[in-house]
């Protein structure tokens, strides 16, 4: 189970900014559950610039999501 | 050194004189207070998003980064999320240094770097609707400032 947030334009592109995703163990899996559920959103969260955090630590390629993983999909920062 | 992130609004007169208690070995203090501009009626309101848990230790190791580059004895920096109306403070920065240059340059830095690679979105909301902001040309230039050879004389 994985707690999936979205931020900036993700969260307006998807129109949810959090979600639940059951039986998920690592980043490729949920990917692929995002893919299916979702093909607009995953088409973003692939595109340049879009960086993944589990668990507030910024992560690359794969990654093993414990239970119960927050991962969140930050598009390109704006700066304050 | 401090960083807070909130959405209430802040008094920028209040947080300097609060900042400026208790600090012995500052020679000089440096504030900059950002504000919201209105862009001649373009921005109704500015939405800044965080994400809360990642966005304040990033500031702090960049406040880290500033304490030990410009020797600095003190930094504060505190920032905005949330809706943001024309006139109001966005962010405030502070810094002391026993020598004035550091405290300048202290905040000068953290500056650049928080308002091109800081973990925040931005949204404009203007009378054409609501859009997302990313950092200007100018803003990613003002970085290059930082790099090892060119630092400011």
């Amino acid at each position: 189970m994985a707690h999936v947030l979205l931020f900036g334009s993700l969260r307006d592109l998807a129109g949810w900014r959090e979600q639940i995703f059951e039986g998920v163990s690592d980043l490729n899996g949920l990917r692929s559950d995002i893919a299916r559920l979702y093909p607009g959103l995953a088409e973003a969260i692939s595109g340049p610039g879009v960086q993944v955090a589990v668990d507030k630590a910024l992560v690359r390629g794969n990654s093993i999501l414990s239970a119960g993983a927050e991962v969140a999909f930050l598009p390109p920062m704006s700066g304050g | 050194m401090s960083v807070t992130v909130q959405t209430d609004v802040f008094d920028a007169g209040a947080a300097l004189s609060a900042f400026s208690e208790g600090l012995p070995d500052a020679g000089g203090v440096v504030s900059f207070t950002g504000i919201a501009r209105n862009d001649d009626g373009r921005t109704q309101m500015l939405e800044l998003e965080a994400y809360l848990g990642f966005t304040e230790p990033w500031i702090e190791a960049l406040v880290e980064e500033a304490r030990a580059r410009f020797n600095l004895s003190g930094a504060a920096v505190i920032h905005r999320v949330g809706p943001i109306l024309p006139g109001e403070a966005i962010v405030f920065v502070a810094t002391a240094a026993a020598h004035r240059r550091q405290a300048f340059e202290g905040a000068d830095f953290l500056m650049d770097h928080l308002k091109s690679r800081a973990p925040f979105w931005k949204k404009e909301h203007g009378p054409d609707g609501a859009r997302w902001i990313e950092p200007r040309q100018s803003d990613y230039q003002d970085l290059t400032r930082w790099t090892a050879d060119q630092t400011p004389s």
